[in-house]
């Protein structure tokens, strides 16, 4: 009997007498005879509580990566957690419910998940968000599918510096004969190719242009244009954001975006090798009732009691079916409280405070890193926040497993932009001590001096 | 309760920061800045007060922790607490997903096995973690069975078979993949009727799509004859697997003619809901669909290394980064402190749980689909207290009083005023007990005093909330009132 399972023999017995069973096998009588399992599972021999802890403190010794200095992004950021986040996520009362069906027993995470909601609305600039979609990745391609079924048009245009992951994802949710995508490219300094975005456009056929804000090379676009021109046209302006620039940067709602989908696991999440992360998305109110995902509102109860409910559900696929705005069912509710309590306890300065660091520590370093001789711009004098490409003077790739010796993920190579071209993340976690010793190390390795 | 902005005063913080300790950069240009006045709207409270407006909303939440969740198809079962602490072990849970994979050698590790456990499990080749939940796991089915037949010059197999009984993410998932919903009829005893499957199927069947034991709980007993009539077709069979907490170490639907399926690891493998997510979908599939199988598939290597690779005819990818990598390390730990004869206990449990419930009950509500064992989770009607004017919301609702969630309602839908229920292996006799007295107890007050029931719930932190009102008064975000909030954010509400 495992630890998890209350009923042993006694019960078994007693219960399979009150079912008029004379043993297990008869409840298996539907399943036919050869199908039924004669032999175990080929699973390894069950481990205790104790010897489990230790294979797994075995799986973390492996993961090395762990114990570097993290100046890597393209998606997933090394971001500080207050202790006390954790504290909330892990009440049993949050984590081991389920979604909240029945309402009336669920007002915890139901009015947190209307918090997040109104978070998420307020720094981007929008009216109103859903409840969270599985990542930043698949929210821009629902988003994709949302400005499609609204404009009733099949093409979308993509900005060419947009996370070439989240592209993929976006292709794979769009792979359909009558869809199509174009890439809109990139001037030399980063952003989006206005000129040939207005070329591309020009036939109207287009539901949206998705951007990123700040791009893949962290370069910060001008949106407001991009909403003119492609409102001139008949499309929606879909905005790609990472919130954690949001309290600096212009709000994508101010600058004409319709749509706003991001990755929010920035906000409060640890980066645990790839998720579970929480996309966001957030929109213009008249387009609310197209929205996929999951939607809280405040109602009433029968004594005129403010409550929460899931709310505009004949949008969703238990009721609409094959209709439904989206085959998503269950979501990251856990992350979206992950990141309501987040930003609660930033707050107004905390969280602008983070942005601003993590703005002005990039900045430190790459104005440090253009010192070492052989180190350039790639995209000259484009503002960026957190993320910077350039360009070291030997192979990133050999730069980056050359930086693992010296303890440091140096960055992501971005070989497509040349040899060296490496895209480098400083958050606000990065001190002052760890910058100046990544520069001394890459300035070592760029001389061709060893470790 | 009043909400966190509310709390909001401006000066307060939850947390402490370093000073800046680099030199500022010049400021963003102002046409892309939001400006040293431009506010965000977030609160500013102090810890405590974040800590006990959070603590004070959970203390309203019902959670498998409190008591039971015999929420039908949804596996609510007991969530090891372990299993969260070794989530969050550092090297684990502070790693970049794309360091190079040598320095991440536990975690691929730790996949890799996993991968090979759920192949055992469901008897398939091939396993893709990546889909973050269910619907996921099935938009990668259909997106595996669509490039099989693509790569056999069959782009025209665009039908989806599916029944009547099916969970709506399966039609849904149809319509994401540009795929047409055929449905297929259940016979009296609430089984695929095969004749009605050999009339639907046809040269442009792409898949059946079906969930075993089907969403009454009931096991399809014609399966083999089911998957054949398909794959005489030219089609491929789909399992959902929301229901494989009833077949661990019992059958494998690799052995019934199934081509692939996903599995829900927040369902079948105990890893927590999370008040709706984070879930995990993987999908397992035979070895012709395996070379389609999305971005990245860990692999093992000659020298005992594991690595990340691109399938060749990889379909694309459906997230950003290889998998909600969290959730799967809860699974693997379940696998491991369970093995074999633990797995197969949880079936074992899990179908004399469902069917004590099933036979106490019986007197009390009605039954349609009563054809002998059920599996793991069984479907009762409530019109017999429809009659009375009791509705299923009302039994729904009244259950929350006695302290236990509700059934899934109302579904699947060609049961009348529905209430699926399913107990799980970790529900005690005991409880099973109180649930069926409550029950009883319910049917009895819908004949004798029925206002309790439709009045209800009396005990729960609100009273029955209008949903009606949700939708007609839309209110879905804060509306700008609090103190400290910046004029002019959100007035467009």
């Amino acid at each position: 009997m495992s630890r998890f399972v209350p009923n042993g023999p006694a019960q078994r017995e007693k219960m399979l007498r009150a079912i008029g069973a004379a043993k297990f096998e008869d409840l298996l009588e539907p399943v036919p005879e050869k199908f039924r399992l004669k032999e175990k599972l080929q699973l390894p021999e069950p481990l205790s509580e104790f010897e489990l802890t230790c294979e797994f403190e075995e799986f973390a010794r492996k993961n090395t990566g762990a114990d570097l200095v993290c100046f890597m992004g393209a998606g997933a950021y090394d971001h500080f957690i207050p202790a006390a986040a954790d504290h909330i996520l892990l009440r049993s009362e949050f984590y081991t419910a389920y979604t909240p069906y029945q309402a009336e027993v669920s007002q915890g995470t139901l009015q947190a998940i209307f918090e997040y909601q109104t978070m998420i609305a307020r720094l981007t600039g929008m009216d109103m968000a859903n409840a969270s979609m599985y990542d930043g990745a698949s929210a821009a391609a629902e988003a994709c599918l949302m400005a499609m079924r609204i404009t009733r048009k099949q093409k979308i245009l993509v900005a060419g510096s947009l996370n070439p992951g989240w592209l993929e994802v976006i292709r794979t949710y769009l792979k359909r004969d009558d869809f199509e995508i174009s890439e809109i490219p990139y001037l030399d300094d980063g952003t989006l190719d206005l000129a040939i975005a207005s070329e591309l456009i020009k036939d109207g056929a287009a539901a949206a242009i998705l951007v990123q804000y700040p791009n893949y090379f962290g370069l910060i676009e001008d949106l407001q244009p991009v909403a003119d021109l492609i409102h001139e046209h008949k499309g929606l302006f879909i905005v790609a954001a990472d919130p954690v620039a949001l309290p600096l940067l212009r709000s994508p709602g101010d600058a004409g975006a319709d749509i706003v989908a991001g990755e929010g696991q920035s906000m409060g999440i640890p980066m645990s090798y790839g998720g579970p992360y929480i996309g966001f998305m957030a929109a213009r109110m008249k387009l609310a009732r197209k929205m996929p995902g999951r939607i809280i509102g405040r109602t009433t109860d029968r004594a005129g009691q403010t409550g929460y409910v899931l709310t505009l559900q004949t949008r969703e696929q238990h009721i609409r079916r094959n209709k439904a705005t989206s085959n998503i069912c269950s979501n990251q509710a856990l992350m979206a409280l992950a990141n309501v309590i987040y930003l609660s306890l930033m707050g107004e300065k905390g969280f602008r405070e983070i942005s601003s660091q993590c703005y002005h520590k990039s900045h430190y370093l790459e104005k440090k890193l253009l010192e070492i001789p052989g180190v350039s711009r790639i995209f000259g004098n484009t503002p960026f926040f957190r993320e910077f490409a350039i360009s070291f003077p030997v192979s990133s790739i050999e730069l980056r497993d050359r930086m693992i010796e010296h303890g440091f993920l140096a960055g992501i190579p971005v070989v497509e932009l040349g040899e060296g071209a490496m895209l480098v993340t400083v958050t606000e976690k990065r001190t002052r001590d760890e910058i100046d010793r990544y520069i001394g190390a890459a300035a070592q390795v760029c001389r061709g001096g060893s470790a | 309760m009043k909400t966190v902005f509310e709390l909001s005063s401006p000066g307060r913080m939850g947390v402490s920061l370093p000073e800046l300790d680099v030199p500022a950069a010049p400021d963003l240009p102002a046409g892309l800045s939001r400006g040293s006045e431009g506010k965000t709207g977030l609160p500013e409270a102090t810890e405590g007060q974040v800590l006990r407006h959070y603590v004070n909303l959970s203390t309203m939440n019902h959670h498998v922790d409190k008591g039971m969740y015999p929420l039908g198809s949804c596996t609510m079962k007991y969530n090891p607490k372990l299993h969260e602490n070794l989530a969050r072990i550092r090297g684990l849970s502070g790693i970049h997903p794309l360091v190079p994979p040598a320095l991440a050698a536990g975690s691929l590790e730790l996949m890799y096995r996993l991968g090979e456990f759920l192949c055992e499990i469901t008897g398939f080749e091939g396993v893709s973690l990546q889909p973050a939940a269910g619907a996921q796991g099935e938009f990668c089915g259909l997106m595996l069975i669509k490039s099989y037949h693509e790569s056999r010059g069959e782009p025209n197999r665009n039908e989806i078979l599916m029944p009547d009984s099916a969970h709506g993410t399966n039609p849904a998932t149809a319509t994401l993949a540009d795929c047409i919903v055929v449905g297929v009829e259940s016979n009296e005893f609430g089984l695929v009727d095969p004749d009605d499957l050999r009339r639907k199927v046809g040269p442009n069947t792409a898949a059946f799509m079906l969930t075993n034991p089907n969403t009454l709980g009931l096991f399809e007993s014609r399966i083999e004859e089911l998957t054949s009539i398909v794959h005489e077709a030219g089609g491929l069979n789909y399992m959902d697997g929301a229901n494989m907490n009833a077949l661990l170490g019992i059958a494998k639907p690799g052995e019934m003619g199934f081509d692939v399926c996903h599995l829900n690891l927040h369902k079948t493998f105990s890893t927590p809901h999370g008040g709706g997510g984070p879930g995990s979908g993987p999908v397992a599939c035979i070895e012709e669909l395996a070379a389609f199988l999305p971005d990245p598939a860990v692999i093992l290597e000659d020298d005992g290394g594991y690595k990340l690779c691109r399938k060749q005819n990889s379909f694309g990818r459906l997230l950003a980064f290889h998998a909600n990598t969290g959730v799967l390390y809860k699974a693997y730990a379940y696998i491991r402190t369970l093995g074999a004869a633990g797995l197969r206990e949880v079936s074992e449990i899990a179908l004399i749980n469902a069917n004590y419930l099933k036979a106490k009950l019986g007197d009390y509500f009605d039954n349609p689909f009563d054809n002998g064992p059920c599996m793991h989770e069984f479907v009762l009607s409530g019109d017999r207290q429809a009659e009375q004017g009791v509705k299923t919301l009302d039994i729904a609702k009244r259950l929350l009083d006695y302290g236990f969630h509700a059934p899934t309602v109302y579904f699947p839908l060609i049961v009348h005023e529905a209430l699926m229920i399913e107990p799980t292996e970790t529900e005690s006799l005991e409880d099973l007990d109180s649930f069926i007295e409550a029950m009883i107890s319910i049917a009895e007050e819908a004949e004798e005093k029925p206002y309790l029931v439709t009045d209800a719930p009396v005990n729960t932190p609100v009273l029955r909330l209008d949903e009606v009102k949700a939708v007609k008064d839309l209110c879905i975000v804060e509306p700008v009132r609090s103190v400290g909030q910046a004029p002019g954010e959100g007035e467009n509400l």
